[in-house]
């Protein structure tokens, strides 16, 4: 088990007011992303608990990927990674922010 | 807090149960936008065991509990994440469960419903876990006994084996769809066990047969047989609540009186075929290949009737 | 004086050798060694009868138990090396030489043999190269064939896989060649005639049915999330903007998740009746969905696929259909529509190079090539405009008049960046020059060459290769989707950003794609029973698939 911490300033808050939302499952090749919106606009915080050791650069840049896209401000995003490919955390979170965003 | 599962089809009741996740069941089983969760993913109850055999583990330890309507009726439910460990029972999941069944003694809900999705005890905390099994049957029955129904649902990819089957033998109405399995040992245990001449795992047009949804109504295992759709067993689910028989002795000795009547009839069959065939089924290999409209009519057309008692 | 009839009394003297062990045309399988014995002559051109999908697995156990004193140094030429006897002859000394296409299941196990120089090879084809070759320098003196029954004047009926039969006959029945086929069954009267009874020279009974291989089921309930995200980028991206009908499909999960999209996203999009129509495709069940849905047209295929045959049979209307039923299938024309009537190839492959060259090589196995590199190739024979082909014309560019300017085929190659046990898709360098190297091939077996392909479709976008203008674009254009590998990380960012704002590379939110609807439930069927209610019953899986 491996567990890592990034955290990004962001130029603007993620829209929509929802505090919290759940997508994925723990499984072989899945993961579960656990959104709240709990910081300043202008933060994001991601930890991800991962079984799969050595796989830091890959994820921090996945992470780093996402808030330049997305610029999730004030969201805390925990991730419990059952060893997901690259691609399937990607879409996790795209889909994480989408349902933050959902009226 | 608001726990939304991924939006999926435009309707959330045609979604396919054996598919949908547990929070996505328990959304579209229960009326719109009323369960509310305990224990959310937000507390982070997770498994003080798993880290130790560097497993990653769940918000919410796969098991999700709360509360809300069905039809307008005051429910407690619990769903299984069969896609975490299996729908294993460890000791944070267990815990749940019996929290839940506990706290129904209190609140009087219609009923407590269960959504299975299970192979049994999480083999990393195996004490807790089976522990955790003993506790729920025990908490079924007093549930049971203050006149509240517990309601199995059993349709997920986990199946429903274990000790997550010998629970749902206490229930009293188990709705099954044709992807859903139940029994006690699964098909890999049976052929380690046994080897494969007695039964082959990997046959798997024999397991379902052998334990999957259309066996189990027929044997009376179960009481209502449902599409794989959240819809379907929204409905038989509610259907349940009040066809549920008293908790007295009368049930129990008509239920005992059942089981010895179904192993001395059926004790001596080879194959599920041999059984569908004594019950009257004309053509037994065509059972498996039936839709659901098929599946029904085959029911209402056989002399057996329901399987009351329990 | 010049004796112009030696192929034509050689063929007789085989026929009056063989007739022994015939009663007419017909012999019983126990005969089979005797009657091919009798027949083969050593260093003689052989096409033994493997096909994609069906196999002449009984002459083929009969001519590896020929004796080797007397039947040596063959030369087969075959399109396919699927059971382990079309191995085993060589390594008997029965065969010495080897022309083929495609070893699926036997690729470890050749290259091993190439290695250690058990097989003299002369080049991997693809099937139409093969097929061709058959009419000019590689025309069988025999052929051992497969088909579902025969009458005793030897007329065949092949079944809904009639695949390389009718070209394999064609260049040896015409050619002074000998024709034997093997048959599940001898009949009074055949349900059609395949081959004339004229170009069949014997008739063997087979001790068992021959073995068909369901190589194009793919179980929708392994489509992943992924898979969907990229067929709905294929679908909105791809077919949606070039207005795509008429196409080929390559077997994978990727292509099964466009297929299983069509009554649902795509319908959702107005696309039905615009795209997805006319096919050159095998009889895949996750297309049932579509057909029963109104989408498709009509779809000719190369063979079939174990478990359609009653639904072929109930839709007449979609498939090309003989006049018992039951579905003709041709893999040479096939293959020709393929390469001369489409306007699309989209398939998968293992790996990616740079400069956009794929090959689904590894170090240790030589699979061959089949027919994906026809599909995936722009055929410059090509004259008929449509208004696909004509814009991806306009896309490539060129000078001079426009109307001397040809049109493009479109070759997708739809790829996740991490394939299994995370082994990248984009590599630097791959593998198939090592494996060249290694058996010292001239050509390194490359199955789409870079200059065919036009577009690269994985999770992260879509990169139009057509728009690129330089080396250096394509490589960036390449890396710009290649996601998390190394290739991918190696990305000027800049540089993509900018292939970006000239649509070269479109991520999913460009295309205007919900990743919430990368979801299973969009799926028009989500396990294979699924399909089976879809075909109202008729679609007859094999057990394999069956959970019921």
């Amino acid at each position: 088990m491996e567990t890592l911490r990034f955290r990004h300033a962001t130029t603007r808050p993620l829209p929509g007011t929802r505090p919290s939302a759940i997508t994925g499952v723990v499984a072989s090749g899945n993961l579960e992303v656990l959104l709240e919106r709990n910081l300043p606009p202008d933060a994001c915080h991601v930890e991800i608990d991962t079984a799969i050791n050595g796989y830091a650069e890959v994820w921090a840049a996945v992470v780093a990927d996402f808030v330049a896209r997305r610029q999730p401000g004030g969201l805390t995003i925990t991730i419990n990674d059952g060893g997901a490919r690259p691609d399937t955390v990607s879409l996790r979170l795209a889909q994480g922010a989408r349902l933050m965003e959902l009226p | 807090m608001d726990w939304k599962p991924v939006a999926l089809s435009a309707s959330p009741l045609a979604q396919s149960w054996y598919e949908a996740s547990a929070r996505a069941r328990l959304a579209g089983l229960l009326d719109t936008d009323t369960f509310e969760e305990f224990i959310g993913p937000e507390q982070r109850m997770m498994s003080p065991h798993l880290p130790l055999f560097a497993l990653p583990r769940a918000f919410d330890d796969g098991m999700i509990v709360g509360r809300g309507r069905l039809d307008g009726r005051d429910v407690l439910a619990a769903a299984q994440e069969g896609r975490f460990m299996g729908g294993a029972f460890g000791e944070i999941h267990g815990a749940k469960l019996v929290g839940l069944l506990r706290a129904a003694l209190a609140v009087k809900p219609a009923a407590v419903l269960i959504l299975f999705d299970t192979g049994g005890v999480r083999l990393q905390e195996a004490n807790a876990g089976e522990t955790a099994i003993a506790e729920i049957m025990r908490a079924i029955t007093q549930v049971r006994a203050a006149g509240i129904p517990v309601i199995g649902l059993i349709g997920g990819r986990a199946g429903c084996y274990g000790g997550g089957g010998l629970i749902a033998g206490t229930c009293v109405r188990l709705v099954i769809s044709e992807g859903g399995r139940l029994s006690v040992s699964g098909p890999e245990v049976i052929e380690t066990n046994k080897g494969a001449e007695e039964f082959d795992s990997r046959d798997r047009a024999l397991v379902w047969r052998t334990m999957g949804g259309k066996h189990r109504r027929l044997l009376g295992a179960a009481d209502a047989f449902a599409d794989d759709t959240i819809g379907a067993f929204r409905a038989a689910a509610s259907a349940a609540i009040p066809a549920a028989p008293a908790f007295d002795l009368e049930t129990l000795e008509a239920e005992q009186a059942r089981l010895a009547a179904r192993i001395a009839r059926f004790g001596d069959a080879r194959d599920a075929t041999e059984i569908w065939s004594r019950l009257g089924v004309n053509d037994p290999d065509a059972v498996p290949g039936l839709t659901t409209e098929g599946f029904d009519a085959l029911l209402d057309s056989l002399p057996e009737g329901s399987h009351d008692a329990r | 004086m010049m004796d112009w009839r030696q192929e034509r009394t050689a063929r007789e003297a085989r026929l009056e050798r063989a007739r022994r062990c015939a009663d007419g045309k017909v012999v019983p399988a126990a005969r089979v060694v005797d009657l091919l014995e009798a027949i083969l002559q050593p260093g003689d051109r052989v096409c033994l009868e493997g096909d994609n999908q069906k196999q002449a697995d009984c002459l083929a156990r009969g001519l590896s138990a020929c004796d080797p004193a007397r039947v040596h140094d063959l030369h087969m030429v075959q399109s396919g090396i699927v059971l382990p006897e079309h191995l085993d002859i060589f390594e008997q000394g029965i065969a010495k030489r080897l022309d083929y296409s495609y070893s699926g299941p036997q690729g470890g196990r050749i290259a091993r043999m190439l290695y250690g120089g058990q097989i003299e090879l002369g080049a991997v084809h693809t099937y139409l190269e093969l097929f061709a070759r058959y009419f000019i320098d590689l025309t069988p003196n025999v052929a051992l064939i497969a088909g579902v029954s025969a009458d005793r004047d030897g007329n065949l009926y092949t079944g809904p896989n009639t695949e390389d039969t009718p070209t394999v006959v064609e260049a040896t029945a015409f050619k002074n060649g000998v024709v034997v086929a093997q048959v599940n069954a001898i009949v009074d009267r055949v349900p059609r005639v395949d081959i004339p009874g004229d170009r069949v020279d014997f008739v063997v009974e087979a001790d068992k049915p021959f073995y068909v291989e369901p190589l194009f089921t793919r179980d929708p309930g392994a489509v992943t999330e992924t898979q969907i995200l990229m067929a709905m980028m294929a679908i909105k991206g791809i077919y949606a903007e070039y207005g795509i009908r008429r196409l080929n499909h390559g077997i994978g999960f990727g292509t099964a998740a466009i297929e299983l999209l069509l009554p649902t996203y795509a319908e959702r999009l107005g696309l039905k009746g615009r795209i997805a129509t006319h096919w050159a495709l095998n009889p895949h069940p996750s297309l049932i969905p579509a057909i029963e849905s109104g989408w498709v047209k009509q779809i000719h295929c190369f063979g079939s696929e174990v478990g359609m045959d009653k639904y072929i049979r109930a839709r007449p209307d979609v498939f090309f259909t003989g006049s018992d039923g039951s579905l003709r299938s041709n893999r040479a024309f096939c293959q020709t529509a393929g390469l001369y009537a489409c306007d699309l190839f989209i398939g998968s492959t293992l790996q990616i190079d740079l400069q956009g060259h794929s090959s689904t090589v590894t170090t240790n196995r030589v699979a061959g090539f089949g027919g994906a590199p026809n599909m995936g190739s722009d055929p410059h024979g090509r004259r008929h405009p449509s208004d696909t082909w004509m814009k991806a014309g306009q896309e490539a560019g060129g000078t001079g008049d426009p109307a001397l300017r040809r049109g493009r085929k479109l070759v997708v190659q739809l790829v996740e960046t991490f394939g299994d046990k995370l082994v990248p898709a984009f590599v630097e360098r791959l593998d198939a020059l090592e494996l060249a190297k290694k058996l010292d091939l001239e050509l390194a077996p490359v199955m789409v060459y870079a200059d065919d392909v036009t577009h690269i479709v994985t999770e992260e976008g879509i990169a139009n290769l057509l728009l690129c203008r330089t080396l250096d674009e394509r490589e960036q254009a390449i890396r710009g989707v290649a996601g998390y590998t190394d290739v991918g990380r190696g990305r000027d960012h800049a540089e993509v950003e900018r292939l970006r704002a000239r649509g070269i590379i479109r991520r999913p939110e460009d295309l205007g794609i919900e990743p919430l609807d990368a979801d299973r439930s969009l799926l028009a069927a989500r396990s294979i029973k699924d399909l089976v209610h879809w075909s109202g019953g008729l679609y007859e899986p094999p057990a394999k698939f069956r959970n019921w």
